[in-house]
This record gives C-alpha cells, structure tokens and sequence, in this order.
C-alpha cells in the first residue's frame, strides 16, 4: 500500500501504467481497491501534487519531517474531508473554464492569488489567469467591459458599480469579502509630534479610490474628531505605490492606505503607522470579490466551482501559520512585487511601527469571506453621509441584492467552514453603535455631513 | 581631408565619452550615502524589522545598481512566469507590435486620406478645421473614451497609437502632394500619363520625402505614447514593466527600463532616417 501513499516518501505520484496522474487514480479508474480509502487518496494525491509539482521535492520533504508531521501540516492547509465531500459531490458540467479574473497588488488579495499557486482553481477543473492591473478605475472599466470574468474589488464597488454611482450602472455581486482589516493612517515622519487629528486642518490626505472603504474611514475618523474632510483637508485619489512617493516629496502629510504599501512607508523611512484601520472599526470589510451578476447566471456552476475554490483560499489564509509561507509566495514580480520583509510585518502582525516600537497585533489583518449585508448598509450609510449618492435609499434591498449571503452560506458549509446564523449584526465604529436597521438615523445623527 | 573626418569624429567621440563619465562620476559622487543609524535607543528587534543591514531601495540608485540592474535583465530577457512576469524582452515585442500596429492602420489610413486632401484644394480647406481641432488633444485624453466605447483594452492601446500616428502623417502627405511642382504635372498631363500613373509615378516619388518625415515623427510620438499607454491600461508591454517595478519603487529596473526605450526610440528614428534618406532625390 505504501507505494500508493501520498504521504510516504518512497512512493511516486505516477502509476504504474503511466495514464493517471497516480497510482490511485489508476486503481480508481481500473476498478480495484476500497473505493472510499481510492477516493481519499485521490484527492490526497492531488493536493500533494499542487504544493509540491516535483515529486523528488514531496519525498525529499516528508523524508525530512515524517510522514505523520507531513499529514498533520498539510490538513492543516487543506481541508482535506472538505475536499472529498465535493470530489464526490456531482459537479454539473462547467460551463466556462478559463477565467480571466483582476487584481490590484495589494495583501487584501492575498487569498485570490494564493488560489493560483496552491492549485486551488485547477482544483475546481478551473483555467484561471491573475492579472494585475493599474487602478481601481481600470478594474471597473474591465469588469464592465468583461474582459474580466471577476475581480477583486474595493467593498464600496459593487454598490456603486450597482447603482450607478460614478459609472454606468452594471448589476455586479459581491461572492465574498476579501479581507478585513488590513489598512492603516500613515503619516509622514515630520507629523511625529502632530498626533492629534484636531490639528490636521490643511492636511492633504491621499486614497485609494472614492469608493473605498478607505476615503469612507479616514473621513469618519477625521469628522469624528471635528475635521470637517470636505473642508477642512484634501483628499486626493492616488495609486497605492504613488502615496509612498508622495508621503517622500512632501507632496501630502499622510494617507489611509492598503497594505503594503503603509510597511512599505514605515520600511523606507518616510512615515510613520498613525493607527490601524481597525482601531476605527475593528473588522471592516475591505476588499470584496466582484462577478458581473451576468456572469453569476449564465455560468452558475463556474461560479460554483469559483467559489469554492475561492473560500478555500479564504480558509488557508485566515490561519496563522501559513503567513509566512503566504509572504514568501507573495513577494516575487508577478504577484504583489515588495520586499518579503515588508509583506511578513504586514501579514504575521509583528512589526516596525516608525516610531521605535514593535507591535505585536496578529489580528491587523484577516481574511474572513462572511459578507454580512450589515457591512453594505455601513457603507451606503457612509456613501449617502457624504453626498456620494442622493435620496432615499433602500439600503438593505441593495444590500440583499448585491451581496450574495445565501449562497456564501451554502458554499461556506460546503468546504466546512463556520457559518454564522445572523445575516445583520450590531457593530461599533469608534465607539458608536450601528444598527443597520436605523441606517438614516445613523446618517442624520452625526454633525459633520455633506447631505443638505 | 578624410584624416582630417576621422580625427574629427574621434574628437566628438572621444567628447561624448568624457561626457558620458562626468554624468556617470555625478551621479555616483551625489548618490553615495552614509549609511543611515537608527537612534541608539531602539531595540535589535526593531532594526531588524526596519531591514538594517538589508539591501533597501532609498532615493535615487547609484549607478553601480542600476549596473546591475541592466546585467540581469538582459541575462534572461525572454523568461515567462505566468501573465505577470515575463523577461523585458517579450515585453519589448509585445510594445513594438502594438506600435506596429497602430502605425499601420494609421498609415493606410493617412496616406490616401493625405493624397485625396493635397490632390483637391477644396477638400483641404473642408477638412482643415477638423486637423486643426483634432491634432493638438493629447492620445491619451482618448483612453477613457476609446476604453468605455471599444470595451477592449489592448485594442484601446492600438486605437490610442493609431490616433496620436496619424494626424504628422497625413498633414505631411497632404503638404507633399501640395507641393510638387506644377511643371512636373504638367508634363504628365501633356503626356497624357493617366491619373494613376501620375499618382504613382510621378505626385508619389516626388512627395516620398516629406511623406516619410510625416512618418517619421508619427513614428516617434507613437513610441512616446505607448508607454503612458501601457502604463495606464497594464498587462503587458514595457510601459507596464515600468509601471510594476514603479509599484515596488525598484528604481535601478526603471531606470533600465527607461534606458531601453531609449535605445528602441532611437533605434527606429534611426531606421525612418535611413528610409527618409534612400528617398531623397536631387532637383
């Protein structure tokens, strides 16, 4: 039996007619064996094959730790029971396998490029090809053009996309959230002793995007500190890795920016980390995973399939042992293109904050896919504060039809992840409750706004 | 008088080397950095965390990086690691085909546009107003539009190229069949040389020269702008390359990159210039 194991060093991952990719397979397609123990180590096989492509490196490694710790490491990665469930499932037939889907190369998108060399879209019978692109503008015009199958988006997009704020309007979903967390208020090094924003009056900020979670929290942070960020401050819209040159020349005083790019501040000795987005909302969503509702209902299986592979990602992510291993794949030109020791402050929580310290905060960034419609009310709440969009607005209707909970749930359970019952919840940002349920209450409470 | 031509071009050689080494010796005297101290009060694990010690990019490379830079790059230019990451070689081929491209078109287009304009006086004036309008709008003010209505991104880059290429060429065909001169005309005509001959014959060989000056800077405007172009729209190309070692501020690759489009630019103006040359008649 050993020379079929995945798992032991001395077998390899070929059969002995040479026609599948393993032994396994070979034997589950001639028909011998236990079929459910085949299964299992089909799927195995599979894995192993994905993680390590040269079988001498797969022996040379479980040679070196041991087949149990090899095991135990790896289902730690891929939820292996998870796995078979749906390799036995009955897939319906895809209806579309190369998919082109964008990204912007920042760490919120670490779970959808980690899917590419993990194996986790092939997995799912998917061709995905992952391309980067310069701006946020750039991803909507090619979302809308469909030269994107899907792509990573910033949360407030595919509300806006939706209803037509600052585009066309285009029925775009969101599948899941990409990443919560994660972002930061920079400052330049000058500011050290200016840390109290009641001074920033005059200040120019930088941000991503208009529709970003971004502009949405700084302009919170500063109105809650009785910065009016209309009036009071500039924001400018700028690309990630031209804030840093920005902070650099003098250009602007700070930005609430994506990692890496605020590391990547503190790392070139530019700036310093102010806060951390969540110590505004802990738990923010930041970057959501976008597909044209279109492309939902002509290829539902694709989605599926996407989505599966999508929340495994997800999955592998949100664990902590792998984020070194996630930097160290992140890092090269092809995908987020930073210095590893950059990307390893950002994604373990351990780092250099510019001021002389060293915080320890493993939870600034995470990767949890639940897109609670609570989170879309939060932002429209927000877009509609700042005269983003106009009149009455049926939050949680746009909420319910662009975020796609129901199927998130199912397809979460599916690859055995937790669920969560609530679809609303309660949450505080800076201290004051939200309840999604009185979102314009929530508008007209505050002093600082833009609706007249 | 030939000794005398060769001393002359080993002097401006000679010039532009010593040239050549002040900017070099420049560079490297004003780039040379003390290596920067943390204050002595922070700890070990935050030096470390800051990356002391490490390779870090900080303001302008010295030129020894940027060295280094150009040797590894030009080591392995035609690696392809997936849609992302492919060596400046093929991002080369990939710019030089969509320049290509769009000078083509812009040339079929611009040629019989230009003959038909420089032909018929009337039509000239017609048209005039609209040249004038449309010459001036930077390329790259037709991205947004080119990107929302064609709804395609590389063919929005060859449209962009096509549009910026096409305007020098087609006033200077225009111009060129303006001017030959009216004897040369007129012997045809009293020759009864039919219209096609003429315009082959004749009106096409006589206004070859500035026809290809009219390429000639289309061709140079067009390199410009490819590379803001791929800059904007990404994918592939060396204005992405610049752009992708832009966002991880590797300057040392940009500066090589800038150095390659250089080189490019000058190697095709240098090719329009031989054609411009073959093309030139005497009176």
């Amino acid at each position: 039996m050993s020379l079929l194991d995945p798992f032991s060093p001395n077998s390899r991952l070929r059969c002995a007619c040479g026609a599948h990719g393993s032994q396994a397979e070979h034997e589950a397609q001639v028909g011998q064996g236990d079929v459910e123990g085949l299964n299992r180590r089909v799927v195995e096989s599979a894995v192993m094959r994905a993680i390590f492509p040269r079988d001498d490196e797969r022996r040379a490694f479980i040679r070196a730790v041991g087949r149990r710790t090899a095991m135990a490491a790896i289902s730690s990665v891929v939820p292996f029971g998870a796995l078979e469930a749906m390799a036995q499932e009955k897939k319906g037939s895809l209806e579309k396998t190369d998919l082109k889907i964008g990204f912007i190369p920042i760490t919120c998108a670490s779970p959808l490029i980690m899917a590419d060399p993990l194996g986790f879209y092939k997995k799912q019978g998917l061709n995905v090809s992952m391309v980067k692109t310069a701006g946020w503008a750039l991803i909507r015009d090619k979302v809308m053009n469909r030269e994107y199958d899907a792509s990573h988006m910033l949360a407030p997009m595919p509300l806006a996309i939706s209803m037509g704020a600052g585009s066309s309007a285009m029925p775009i979903n969101v599948a899941t959230i990409q990443n919560i967390n994660g972002q930061a208020i920079v400052l330049a090094n000058k500011h050290k002793n200016n840390r109290d924003p009641k001074n920033w009056k005059g200040f120019k900020f930088a941000i991503p995007f208009d529709y970003s979670i971004h502009n949405l929290l700084l302009r919170y942070y500063l109105a809650e500190h009785g910065v009016n960020p209309d009036t009071d401050v500039q924001l400018r819209v700028t690309a990630p890795p031209e804030m840093v040159a920005n902070l650099r020349a003098g250009n602007i005083d700070g930005f609430l920016g994506p990692d890496p790019v605020n590391q990547r501040a503190v790392y070139d000795e530019i700036g310093f980390i102010h806060i951390l987005s969540r110590e505004i909302w802990d738990g923010h969503p930041c970057c959501s995973f976008g597909v044209p509702a279109q492309f939902v209902k002509e290829n539902p299986n694709t989605f599926a399939a996407l989505y599966r592979a999508i929340l495994n990602a997800a999955a592998m992510a949100r664990d902590p042992k792998n984020r070194p291993m996630m930097a160290e794949v992140l890092s090269p030109a092809a995908y987020l293109n930073q210095p590893k020791a950059v990307l390893e402050q950002v994604l373990t929580g351990t780092f250099a904050d510019g001021l002389g310290n060293v915080r320890k905060v493993p939870e600034r960034v995470d990767y949890d896919p639940y897109p609670w419609y609570s989170m879309a009310v939060w932002i429209l709440s927000q877009m509609k504060r700042w005269g983003y969009i106009k009149g009455d607005v049926r939050y949680t209707d746009i909420a319910e039809k662009v975020y796609l909970l129901t199927d998130a749930k199912k397809r979460m359970a599916e690859v055995g992840m937790a669920v969560p019952k609530e679809t609303y919840r309660n949450f505080k940002v800076m201290g004051k409750e939200f309840n999604p349920a009185k979102a314009d209450e929530y508008v007209n409470s505050f002093a600082i706004k833009k609706v007249g | 008088m030939v000794a005398v031509k060769t001393r002359d071009r080993l002097r401006s050689t000679l010039l532009s080397l010593v040239i050549l080494g002040a900017v070099l010796g420049m560079w490297h005297g004003l780039t040379i950095k003390p290596t920067q101290q943390l204050p002595a009060d922070v700890s070990a694990e935050y030096a470390a965390l800051m990356g002391k010690g490490a390779e870090k990019s900080d303001g302008l490379p010295p030129p020894a990086k940027v060295g280094e830079a150009i040797v590894q790059h030009l080591s392995d230019p035609f690696y392809d690691k997936g849609p992302n990451d492919k060596g400046i070689g093929i991002q080369l081929a990939h710019s030089l085909a969509r320049v290509g491209l769009g000078f083509l078109l812009a040339v079929v287009v611009a040629l019989p546009l230009g003959f038909a304009i420089g032909m018929s006086p009337l039509l000239y004036r017609a048209l005039d107003p609209f040249i004038q309008l449309l010459k001036p709008i930077s390329p790259l003010a037709w991205m947004p539009l080119a990107l929302y209505t064609i709804k395609d991104s590389s063919i929005s880059g060859v449209f962009v190229i096509f549009i910026c290429s096409i305007w020098p060429m087609l006033i200077n065909t225009a111009h060129g069949v303006a001017s030959v001169r009216k004897e040369w005309l007129n012997v045809a005509r009293t020759l009864e040389v039919n219209p096609w001959r003429t315009a082959f014959e004749v009106i096409l060989p006589a206004a070859a020269p500035t026809i290809l000056t009219g390429m000639r800077i289309s061709m140079g405007i067009a390199w410009l702008v490819i590379v803001a172009a791929e800059m904007l729209v990404g994918g592939t190309g060396i204005g992405y390359f610049v752009w992708n070692e832009w966002n991880n501020l590797a300057l040392p690759n940009v500066i090589f990159a800038i150095l390659v489009i250089g080189v490019v630019g000058m190697a095709l103006d240098w090719g329009f210039g031989r054609l411009q040359r073959l093309a030139t008649y005497r009176e």
